[in-house]
């Protein structure tokens, strides 16, 4: 008897120890990770706050520099880069910010007409916009970038901006969220109050979706504020280029004869905005990525 | 008149029960059509036109003005030898991509998984689980423009990085981490992979979480091993949302422009460049007809692709 509880004892303190192992080694994996995310980043913060000087010696800084804000002040105001970050930073927030609008609204008002209510061919437009998700992008690229030369509207924004009304990815989140909050009896009770159907869509469905569109807004202004491929082929003037189009062509600068901590600056700058809007809303915006997703 | 009318309209739902609303479904979801047909659908059906025509006699300068009847010749073109390279550019590109996406998507599923299992797992009981999750899901926000730019600076000659290497031997001084074919390729799926890893954890744990938990529960009274319960019931559930992430990774990668292109594009490395940019180089020289059939054969690469990943990972058992 004696025996046999012993053995189960030090079964029990193997296990623990076994755990406690498991623990460490969790940890010490997430913690790599997580200096591997976060490296980069630093890395480039540091160099950003350093002077050409320091950088152009080619060593690894880890501590932070004093020369931050005459890196910015040079980046704003002189002409070292030759891009103009000021027009980058504006027509970059312009076109993500009406992107992100035409988009959360438009996603909710389709999403709305297929939820709320019946019609002829109601399932085949929903399989419809799923199935379109599929195809790349590149596949329309070409047709269309053939119509902005023909018809003379390169260097347009609103060609951009426009076509977000047609969101596959942003419906399909939209329709989950519907289905899964809004009550139909609530559409039927606004209609016998005398609401028409776009009162009762802005005024009594818009608020139930506030949270869908919240965090559908951050994930079509982030993707339009990174967005390359397309307006990198249509913005050619260099008034109307976006941030990443510019970011793009410090490649083609020669890194000896220029300025490196504005370069890092103006890195710096593409990527901060997101990032400060991440730290404060990352809770929800991890929570966002799966409810549109994993269901379908 | 009009306010009569208007009383009228008020007053039929209240008398007729079955009031037909279908116009105004109609109504709310043209917009989404109209924009996609005139935005999206119509420059596809364009794209895929565009691959049957000629431009090369007239190509270069803009505006381009009536093209030849072309067949299939420009599809003749991509898949033709180039003798200057010594290769098919066609199978090249598309070998880069498909390259560059592996080696950053099995790192990407393997530590995904492994960690999503760790965050869910109920035996280790792991703290910080909110932290370390939104810090590996930033960099997938970050602007891949500028994130590749970043390693552009710190891995060129002049960077940081190819001095510490230099200082401990392990490069010489005139190596170039962009020009090298087996860096310039690993430092792109690098970039994928670090992109990537966050998200693909999240979506995986959410598959974990929606498994019932009475399937965990009846599998532990029948006294199965925890190894048991990983192979046998976690991962085969796991399954269906593995297959769509990594079909939708497979899509994504076969796309792939953003990093190689401010990564490599400069000096024009061949061993990086992927179908993307290859189209975007043809593009730029206004032969629409070329780039239509690229883009046709991408797209249709793509689709069998993504049938032969869905085949084999769900045939094996039925």
């Amino acid at each position: 008897m004696e025996n046999s509880l012993q053995q189960k004892n030090s079964e029990n303190t193997a296990s623990m120890v076994r755990l406690t192992i498991a623990r460490v080694i969790s940890y010490i994996f997430l913690v790599l990770l997580t200096i591997l995310c976060l490296f980069f980043f630093y890395l480039l913060f540091v160099n950003a706050t350093r002077s050409n000087a320091d950088i152009q010696s080619g060593k690894l800084y880890l501590i932070p520099g004093g020369d931050f804000f005459k890196n910015m002040d040079n980046l704003f105001n002189s002409t070292t880069l030759n891009i103009n970050i000021w027009k980058g930073l504006g027509n970059s927030f312009f076109v993500a910010l009406l992107s992100a609008i035409l988009t959360c609204y438009f996603s909710a008002l389709t999403a709305y007409g297929i939820y709320a209510y019946d019609f002829k061919f109601k399932k085949a437009a929903e399989v419809f916009i799923l199935a379109i998700m599929m195809i790349p992008t590149q596949l329309s690229s070409v047709g269309f970038y053939q119509v902005a030369v023909k018809l003379g509207m390169k260097n347009q924004l609103w060609l951009l901006i426009i076509p977000a009304i047609a969101a596959p990815s942003c419906f399909f989140y939209m329709i989950q969220y519907l289905r899964a909050t809004l009550p139909k009896d609530l559409i039927e009770a606004s209609r016998m109050d005398g609401s028409n159907e776009f009162m009762t869509f802005n005024r009594i469905v818009i608020p139930i979706m506030k949270p869908a569109l919240a965090v559908q807004f951050i994930f079509s202004f982030v993707a339009s504020w990174n967005n390359l491929y397309m307006p990198s082929l249509l913005l050619t003037n260099k008034d109307k280029k976006t941030l990443p189009i510019m970011i793009s062509e410090l490649q083609y600068t020669s890194w000896g004869s220029k300025d490196l901590g504005v370069v890092y600056m103006a890195i710096f700058l593409a990527i901060i905005p997101v990032v400060i809007v991440y730290i404060f809303m990352s809770k929800s915006i991890i929570k966002g990525v799966t409810a549109g997703s994993v269901k379908g | 008149m009009e306010t009569i009318v208007n009383a009228s309209e008020e007053k039929v739902p209240k008398k007729k029960k079955k009031v037909s609303y279908a116009k105004w479904g109609y109504i709310f979801v043209a917009s989404f059509f109209i924009v996609y047909g005139i935005f999206t659908f119509f420059p596809q059906i364009l794209t895929i036109y565009d691959s049957f025509w000629d431009y090369t006699k007239i190509c270069g300068k803009p505006p381009v003005e009536s093209p030849e009847f072309g067949g299939f010749i420009n599809y003749a073109n991509v898949f033709k030898y180039d003798a200057d390279l010594g290769t098919y550019k066609i199978w090249k590109y598309l070998g880069n991509t498909v390259l560059m996406w592996v080696i950053g998507a099995v790192p990407q599923f393997i530590v995904s998984i492994i960690l999503a299992l760790l965050f869910t797992s109920s035996r280790l009981k792991l703290k910080g689980l909110g932290f370390f999750k939104s810090v590996f899901y930033m960099p997938n926000l970050i602007m891949a423009t500028a994130f590749a730019a970043l390693f552009l600076v710190i891995f060129d000659t002049a960077g940081p990085i190819h001095l510490m290497f230099v200082e401990n031997g392990w490069i010489s001084e005139n190596f170039d981490f962009i020009l090298n074919r087996g860096w310039s390729r690993f430092l792109v799926a690098a970039m994928n992979f670090l992109m990537w890893f966050g998200n693909t954890t999240i979506l995986l744990m959410a598959g974990i979480q929606g498994i019932d938990e009475s399937v965990f529960e009846a599998a532990r009274m029948d006294g199965a091993s925890s190894n048991r319960v990983l192979f046998d019931i976690t991962l085969p559930l796991l399954k269906p949302i593995v297959i769509y992430v990594f079909i939708t990774s497979m899509i994504g990668g076969l796309q792939m422009y953003d990093v190689p292109y401010v990564l490599t594009g400069k000096y024009n490395n061949l061993e990086t460049k992927t179908i993307v940019m290859y189209i975007n180089e043809v593009l730029r020289t206004y032969n629409y007809g070329m780039a239509g059939a690229i883009s046709v054969v991408l797209f249709i690469v793509t689709g069998i692709l993504s049938l032969i990943v869905f085949k084999t990972i769900n045939g094996k058992e039925d």
